[in-house]
């Protein structure tokens, strides 16, 4: 029902964007406002929901250790799992962002037979996850060469990685068909377990169809109808020099992937996906586990109310002497 | 109480999540499956709101009338004060590797233990009242209001969460349930809704000095039975000093190890050992607790009990603090108290006196966890050991969650265990170190109304010791924690009866050659030693 209401929403505002492409005098709010307006909420969004996290403050030093600490010498002290400085820090949360070590760890238990609890591989979240968020990566930086006239060879070399299987004519991406086979799996999952089917809301479902529409849209234009892409790139630099024109030359279906990839813009900073930011503020992530050799300023730490020796020794001081305790008043 | 039900049919474990959706599944209070509601008088002694006669099963929670509004300000304050708490509100994509990690999920498979869904209980209300998606779209968008079912839902599952953090582990963002939880709990501290299990002990150790309320004079008696056992078994008497100035070193560690056993045998232990080195140091009857069931409270109350330990400290001029063997009692140390209660700049780095090794990793806090100090005295050949007196054991290490997660100690206990048993076999790699299950009873649920809910929670940790003992013939559940002596005894007597659970001191005691003691024929239970077996076996 959740995933319905999510795919309807996403044909809907893909039909808006069909609809009022082919109304020509709506070609400039779908191809220039729309999108000026989706990177400003982006942007702005971002940095206000960035803001918003860095204006808490850390209290304490919380990091998870999933590994030796740093103690006697002849010890040997795990460097990145249970990181002892900054350097550690460094490495921890570059295998975190960049290959996601923490859901690598990922274990399906089994209560199975009810005489033994089991734990069983469970890679394919993990391979999923990093296939798409890689495969996105591919296609943004790709992107990249609609915005600059002397395309860089840094983007012409990574083109040609993503191509190198030489098939057909445009040259096929092999990132466009891993980030449609990774979204259709975190789909597929998403309603194929029952737990995580439980758990899934809307908001969880409406993103996978948006990048997936956006994928489609823009695979459809590559391989089957052929965008012009010459007039794209005009669309494109007019954009980034903010002197913006229209050609006329554009297909509809150019303005329906780029509808959706505003409305993605928008989204963004409203939703669960700010975890691409949230992921390096995660403190029991980014701390180093040296809370013991180097004390962690709290700034809200504030005086408490304690019940102090004297008062334990005004509540006990007979009993305490009669035990030969020594105390300080007689 | 409703009667425990057999271990078979506990095991009997369901998975699938109900039909309604999680939001319009009410919270229903199953027997068995939550604490007592805390007294008034156990909220007064700590001047903590709304102390009144309550009953968790009851309608009436007798709830002050702006409670919702104490509630949201309380939330909006910890929105401020802690960035977890926040990002962990905003993050969370619900990709389910949470789920099954967690032990009261394993052992309910109720889906409201699941991590994932045990935050939501809060975001929703978060998205509601805090986010402008949740306002504009609410439940579309997994907001809903704050009602006393959803109250009461956040009571009964923040109850069922032992801050474990095995989900924090596998979470791609560090979200730590653990967090979320505390946060919850004061909130929930707010309006008087504490258990008495933990708001008990509480208001024991602000006013006695630990959690079990012992008095002065009932410290030093309950050693000197420990003494008595001792002097039986080693031929030996030890006098250890109490409230000392001038000591070396300050000695905390949980009053529950004073009180019953196994964890008696683990204080006995630390006597033994601390004996036989001749060390300088003292017990004191004021900071006579190591543990911090405040922390189950809130962090004002978990660092007014805390301050104890530094006060004491200062005022009997040690150089630095020697802790006992405890879980939660470390992270609270390790991760806490210099921040709540620091600089500890009276004391000096810890140093120990019979080896001469500095402690660089405690520099600041200035306080060594027992079993860090005892593998050093192995590592330089300081004991006599003799590992054939525990022979009669086959040993299994169970790390402590706070210990694996909040503190990173996994070799060093390890290292003593090796050199003081010759049986050592590890559980399934799945359920220790970092991935260490819970005993199912941390955080103050440690009751005895609550028996299913710890048995449940318990299960996989159970299960995981089962597999060893049937495979290797273990029968002893070694372990440096307090709440884990204590509980985990029960856990085992119900799954796994042929295991015991001791302490790592206790096996250290029982393995250390002490100065001129006479020939032992007892372990510090009073059973005859390997040894001693295997000659009356031959006569």
């Amino acid at each position: 029902m959740k995933a319905l209401v999510s795919l309807i929403a996403v044909l809907l505002l893909a039909l808006i964007a069909y609809a009022g492409a082919s109304v020509p005098g709506m070609r400039l709010l779908f191809g220039v406002v729309i999108p000026y307006a989706a990177f400003i909420i982006f942007v702005v969004g971002m940095v206000v929901r960035i803001l918003k996290w860095a204006s808490s403050p850390v209290p304490f030093r919380i990091p998870t250790t999933t590994g030796q600490q740093k103690s006697l010498p002849w010890i040997k002290h795990s460097i990145i799992e249970s990181p002892s400085n900054g350097l550690g820090v460094i490495a921890r949360m570059a295998l975190e962002v960049l290959f996601f070590r923490s859901l690598f760890r990922n274990l399906k238990t089994q209560v199975g037979d009810g005489k033994q609890v089991t734990y069983g591989e469970a890679k394919w979240l993990w391979a999923a996850g990093l296939a798409f968020h890689w495969s996105f990566l591919f296609i943004l930086v790709r992107h990249m060469r609609f915005f600059i006239e002397q395309v860089p060879a840094a983007i012409i070399m990574i083109e040609g990685l993503d191509s190198f299987l030489q098939i057909g004519a445009p040259l096929f991406y092999m990132t466009d068909a891993v980030i449609l086979a990774s979204v259709t799996y975190l789909f597929i999952r998403r309603i194929g377990i029952p737990q995580v089917k439980y758990i899934s809301l809307i908001a969880d479902y409406f993103p996978l169809f948006l990048i997936l529409g956006i994928a489609v849209s823009g695979v459809w234009m590559r391989y089957f109808t052929k965008t012009d892409i010459v007039s794209v790139k005009i669309l494109a630099m007019g954009l980034i020099s903010f002197n913006p024109s229209v050609p006329e030359t554009i297909g509809v279906m150019f303005f329906v992937h780029l509808f959706l990839l505003s409305v993605l813009f928008v989204y963004f900073p409203l939703s669960k996906l700010v975890h691409m930011a949230g992921v390096f503020m995660s403190p029991t992530r980014n701390l180093a586990n040296n809370s013991r050799m180097k004390r962690h300023v709290n700034p809200w730490n504030y005086p408490v109310h304690v019940h102090t020796y004297e008062q334990y020794e005004n509540d006990f001081r007979e009993k305490m002497k009669g035990a030969g305790l020594p105390v300080e008043k007689e | 109480m409703a009667k425990l039900p057999k271990p078979e049919e506990l095991s009997k474990i369901d998975l699938t999540p109900p039909k309604t959706d999680w939001m319009d599944t009410p919270v229903v209070f199953k027997e068995g499956m939550f604490c007592h509601g805390s007294k008034p008088k156990s909220l007064e002694i700590v001047d903590f709101p709304n102390p009144r006669e309550w009953r968790p099963a009851d309608a009436d929670w007798k709830l002050p009338e702006n409670w919702k509004e104490i509630l949201l300000e309380g939330i909006a304050d910890r929105l401020k004060k802690y960035r977890s708490f926040r990002l962990f509100m905003d993050i969370c994509v619900r990709c389910g590797a949470c789920a099954d990690k967690c032990h009261f999920f394993i052992g309910t498979g109720d889906p409201k233990n699941m991590p994932v869904l045990r935050a939501e209980l809060i975001r929703s209300v978060y998205r509601k009242e805090f986010t402008t998606a949740g306002r504009i779209f609410g439940k579309m968008a997994g907001a809903r209001e704050l009602t006393v079912d959803v109250l009461k839902e956040w009571w009964y599952y923040f109850y069922q969460c032992t801050e474990c953090r095995r989900c924090s582990v596998f979470c791609p963002y560090g979200i730590d349930q653990a967090e979320i939880t505390m946060i919850g709990r004061e909130l929930l501290n707010l309006l008087g809704l504490n258990i008495e299990w933990i708001a008990g002990p509480v208001s024991n150790c602000y006013m006695k000095g630990n959690h079990l309320g012992l008095e002065p004079h009932t410290i030093i008696g309950n050693l000197e039975y420990m003494l008595d056992d001792i002097e039986t078994v080693t031929g030996k008497r030890i006098k250890p000093t109490f409230n000392r100035k001038g000591a070396e070193i300050l000695f905390v560690t949980p009053s529950g190890d004073l009180f019953a056993d196994p964890g008696t045998y683990t204080a006995m232990g630390y006597l033994m050992l601390f004996e036989e080195l001749g060390l300088d140091y003292t017990w004191s009857t004021y900071a006579s607790e190591g543990g911090n069931f405040g922390f189950f409270t809130s962090n004002e109350m978990a660092k007014r009990l805390n301050s104890k330990i530094y006060a004491e400290a200062k005022r009997l001029g040690v150089k630095w603090i020697l802790g006992g063997e405890c879980g939660h009692m470390w992270r609270v140390l390790s991760q806490y108290m210099d921040t709540w209660n620091g600089p500890a700049d009276f004391l000096e780095v810890p140093k120990s006196p019979i080896t001469g090794t500095v402690f660089e990793n405690a520099k600041s806090m200035k306080m060594v966890h027992v079993a860090e100090f005892t593998a050093d005295l192995i590592k330089n050949n300081k004991l006599k050991l003799d590992p054939k007196r525990n022979d009669h054991l086959k040993v299994t290490w169970h790390d402590s969650c706070n210990v694996a997660r909040g503190m990173g100690m996994l070799e060093e206990p390890r290292y003593v265990l090796k050199n003081v048993v010759n049986n050592f076999y590890e559980m399934p790699e799945d359920t220790i170190r970092e991935k260490t299950f819970c005993c199912g009873s941390g955080t103050g649920l440690n009751a005895s109304e609550d028996m299913d809910l710890r048995m449940k929670g318990g299960y996989p940790r159970a299960n995981a010791v089962k597999f060893v003992a049937e495979h290797h013939g273990v029968n002893m559940l070694a372990n440096v924690c307090a709440i884990d002596r204590a509980t985990l005894k029960a856990l085992m007597e119900y799954w796994v009866p042929s295991v015991g659970v001791c302490g790592l001191h206790e096996l250290v005691a029982n393995a250390m050659i002490m100065t001129g003691e006479k020939e032992r024929t007892t372990d510090l239970r009073g059973e005859p030693l390997p040894s001693v077996q295997a000659k009356e076996e031959k006569a």
